[in-house]
């Protein structure tokens, strides 16, 4: 048998299997998404009604939003662990400010704003003034929101005709156009706003590029006259004014201040956010890739609860899902 | 050791090496920089398996083919990096005692404390070194560190000593000290001991016999009396293969560039002063670890600086950060290409435009895609950047090429003052034949260059001007037309 023709077939074939291999990194988060579609469509024919569709837009609204600020912390090779807390510590102060204060929907939303932009500010300065591992700092930071927003609402819950802390009597109402944010078409159109405006932000701005330069390699970006800590900073401000924005609409949502109501948005958030990394081959944290992993989470969780799957049971298969993803990202990196 | 040689893929290191030690004296063994030094320590180390020729120890033949063999036969190396060798956050006891714990344990899974310390406090008496054995490794000077390093090495029962570069860190008092500690291990305690320097007056204080390596050969081996401190330089320099240097002739203006009295933290830069001229190429010569590189990032503001002023065209201007360098028209090409340089991950035209973007913005800070790529096509035309297209990753890019790149995201900046940290390291001769000719166009437009390089050719061919550092300060000033290599290596290795 010839055997250059043999080695030239095999080499062939390796140029095939790597081309397949980068068709899969590429898109293989998508193909899931539709594989799974297919198969829930399959299996249970009103999956695939309007109606479901719309609910799982509208379910994955609040986590790829906490999923876009944590993109951004991402762009610059950070991590912020305490947007489940501040998206707590929103929900509170907005009903707070109807509901103690008899704020209107917009002063409501800037003093949310406002209270959560200093928690980005404390961030930003223990890793970058401070120099703590950003892990780290934001560890400690989801602990002291998580305490700071359950002493400020007095243990966790602010609702519609509660008594404040002092025992008084309140009459505030929560804004109706407010409420109607958090119903879909308006909590997907916020999603998708987001979703878009970040991505524009990251990708066709100056500050995108050198919050991508940054996380690439600090010392080469701090050479290159950028002055990496103002984009570090302005990393986890954004991070926490993000997280405060999907705190804000879960205000809106369930229309009351709920002990450590965004928590449970952290994991989920940071799945999508590690899912999107390789989507269209961007290779980065990058926001469309995020909503895609939104996506996939919400797809696959709402599934799994229509083929009755116990909702205890459904972290097994979320967790399993970001362990995946973790491995597409960094196996590939060695 | 008889006839060594060693060959990695392309380069042969090392080729007929004769080398020999005798216990109880204190040998010196030097050489310019890839000379072949650290790879003849590294076989006696013990960390090459694919040398040839012999090495006998007492007579009988013996082979060092890998670190535990070494180890055996006695033979203990201190290297210059302290700090690798080292576990910081366990005491001196355990780190000293850390080769025996680790290969003498056997079948014993708990440690005697007692034991351990005692044989610590042991060895220190013997060198003299007053240290608590319970103190933490981090809490010590670079110089005890070397003592515990020592120590360690002597409670394994070296028969010989290697230290490389061990005085590059110290103070003249430690300096001393571990002189005394040298002698005392070689007369008193019958050590053998090497001692790698680039600091000939060391040289001539304490060794009795001396081998200078140059291009992986040894040009002599004699007594130090017999040898004179400029024959040593010139048997280092010896005369390399020829290169030739593309120097534009270029009409020297004012002076456009001044630091007065620079100082940066720790020492890594001492009371440095210089200027720079319109159109002059200004170089920094000086040995691995003189401080060049602690200089080329100070002047950037990339190294806390503690005083020194900065004049650009007469105006004094502030340089606290890099961001500032920047905005008055610095750049610097760091030593370290592909870790500071240049972002390897990303495309060439992202690359080329890092340190200029704002050139490239619109309304908002939005980017122009199209003009940002035009420019970066264009500084790839320039510079003959060889690459696909500006959309290529730098990682693919060859080293010169990469260091092209690392120049070329300055150009679109129009700075006035460039500072090239070793820019031709790494880089093939056809390559840095570019970087000399891009350079000359630098100062062919008026720009002024500072030029540092531990290659005492490089500095001779394309220089106008240098200053010769020595222990993190600048010790002398020369004309380059009017010196010689000899000359800038005698003040570069502590001549005065």
């Amino acid at each position: 048998m010839d055997v250059g023709a043999l080695s030239k077939n095999k080499t062939q074939k390796e140029k095939g299997s790597t081309i397949a291999l980068n068709f899969l990194t590429k898109w293989g988060t998508i193909l899931t998404i539709l594989v799974l579609v297919a198969f829930f469509a399959i299996t249970m024919p009103s999956f695939i009604k309007p109606s479901n569709l719309l609910t799982i837009l509208r379910s994955i609204s609040i986590v790829t939003v906490i999923a876009t600020g944590i993109t951004i912390s991402l762009t610059v090779n950070g991590f912020d662990l305490s947007v489940g807390s501040i998206a707590t510590f929103a929900d509170s102060l907005v009903i707070s400010a109807f509901v103690w204060y008899e704020f209107g929907a917009v002063p409501a939303i800037l003093f949310a704003l406002g209270g959560t932009l200093l928690v980005g500010l404390a961030n930003a300065f223990l890793i970058v003034k401070l120099r703590i591992p950003d892990l780290l700092a934001t560890l400690s930071m989801l602990f002291i929101i998580e305490g700071v927003a359950m002493t400020y609402t007095g243990g966790g819950s602010i609702s519609e005709g509660m008594p404040r802390l002092d025992g008084t009597e309140t009459f505030g109402k929560i804004d109706l156009v407010f409420k109607s944010l958090g119903s879909a078409p308006w909590i997907i159109i916020i999603m998708l706003a987001v979703v878009a405006v970040v991505h524009i932000f990251l990708n066709y701005t100056k500050h995108g590029r050198y919050l991508y330069v940054v996380g690439g390699n600090l010392e080469a970006a701090r050479l290159s006259g950028i002055p990496v800590d103002r984009y570090r900073m302005l990393a986890y401000i954004l991070s926490s004014m993000l997280a405060a924005l999907g705190g804000i609409i879960l205000a809106s949502r369930i229309g009351s201040a709920q002990i450590n109501a965004g928590a449970g948005y952290l994991m989920p958030a940071v799945a999508a956010a590690y899912i999107g990394f390789s989507v269209g081959g961007a290779g980065r944290p990058n926001a469309f890739g995020t909503l895609m992993g939104a996506v996939l989470v919400g797809v696959l969780e709402n599934g799994l609860v229509m083929m009755s799957v116990p909702y205890y049971s459904l972290n097994i298969v979320k967790g399993l899902v970001l362990a995946l993803a973790l491995a597409s990202t960094y196996f590939r990196k060695r | 050791m008889t006839n060594i040689a060693i060959e990695f893929p392309g380069v042969k290191a090392l080729s007929g090496v004769d080398f020999e030690v005798e216990t109880g004296a204190i040998h010196a063994l030097i050489g310019a920089n890839g000379a072949g030094k650290s790879t003849l320590m590294k076989i006696l180390a013990g960390a090459y398996d694919h040398y040839s020729g012999e090495i006998m120890i007492d007579g009988k033949q013996v082979q060092i083919r890998t670190p535990r063999a070494a180890k055996q036969l006695g033979i203990e190396i201190v290297y210059q990096e302290v700090d690798t060798a080292l576990v910081p956050y366990l005491s001196i006891a355990e780190n000293i005692m850390l080769d025996v714990m680790v290969n003498r344990m056997g079948r014993r899974h708990f440690v005697r404390w007692g034991e351990v310390h005692q044989s610590a406090r042991k060895v220190l008496e013997r060198m003299g070194v007053k240290l608590d054995t319970r103190e933490l490794v981090q809490n010590l000077t670079l110089a005890q560190k070397q003592m515990v390093l020592i120590a360690r090495a002597l409670a394994e029962d070296a028969r010989f000593l290697v230290l490389d570069e061990p005085t590059a860190p110290l103070s003249i008092s430690e300096t001393q000290d571990l002189f005394r500690l040298m002698k005392d291990l070689a007369y008193n305690h019958n050590v053998g001991v090497v001692f790698i320097s680039h600091r000939l007056p060391e040289i001539f204080e304490i060794c009795e016999r001396v081998t200078i390596l140059r291009d992986g050969q040894v040009v002599i081996h004699s007594p130090v009396s017999n040898v004179r401190p400029l024959q040593v330089i010139e048997l280092m320099l010896g005369h390399r293969f020829d290169e030739t240097y593309p120097k534009t002739k270029v009409e020297i203006g004012e002076k456009i560039f001044e630091v007065n009295n620079l100082s940066a933290d720790n020492g890594a830069v001492q009371n440095a002063s210089l200027y720079v001229r319109a159109g002059e190429i200004v170089g920094v010569a000086g040995l691995v670890g003189a401080g060049k590189t602690e200089l080329s990032k100070a002047l950037f503001g990339a190294l806390p600086a503690k005083s020194g002023e900065t004049y650009l065209k007469g105006k004094k201007i502030s340089v606290r950060t890099p961001f500032e360098a920047v905005q008055h028209g610095l750049a610097l090409v760091p030593e370290e290409r592909r870790k500071e340089g240049v972002l390897v991950e990303e495309p060439v035209y992202i690359n080329l435009s890092a340190a200029s973007l704002s050139v490239f913005c619109a309304a908002l800070d939005f980017v122009r895609g199209g003009a940002e790529r035009a420019s970066a096509r264009k500084v790839i035309g320039d510079l003959g950047i060889k690459t696909p297209s500006e959309y290529q990753k730098v990682a693919y890019l060859s080293g010169g090429n990469q260091q092209k790149v690392a120049v070329g995201k300055w150009l679109i900046t129009d700075a006035e003052i460039y500072i090239f940290d070793e820019p031709t390291k790494g880089v093939d001769v056809g390559a840095k034949h570019e970087i000399f000719e891009l350079i000359g166009r630098l100062v062919a437009a008026g720009k002024g260059v500072i030029y540092a390089s531990c290659e005492l050719a490089e500095i001779m061919g394309i220089t106008d001007r240098t200053y010769v550092m020595y222990d993190h300060a600048i010790v002398k000033e020369l004309v380059t037309a009017e010196t010689n290599e000899a000359e800038i290596l005698f003040y570069s290795t502590g001549g005065k």
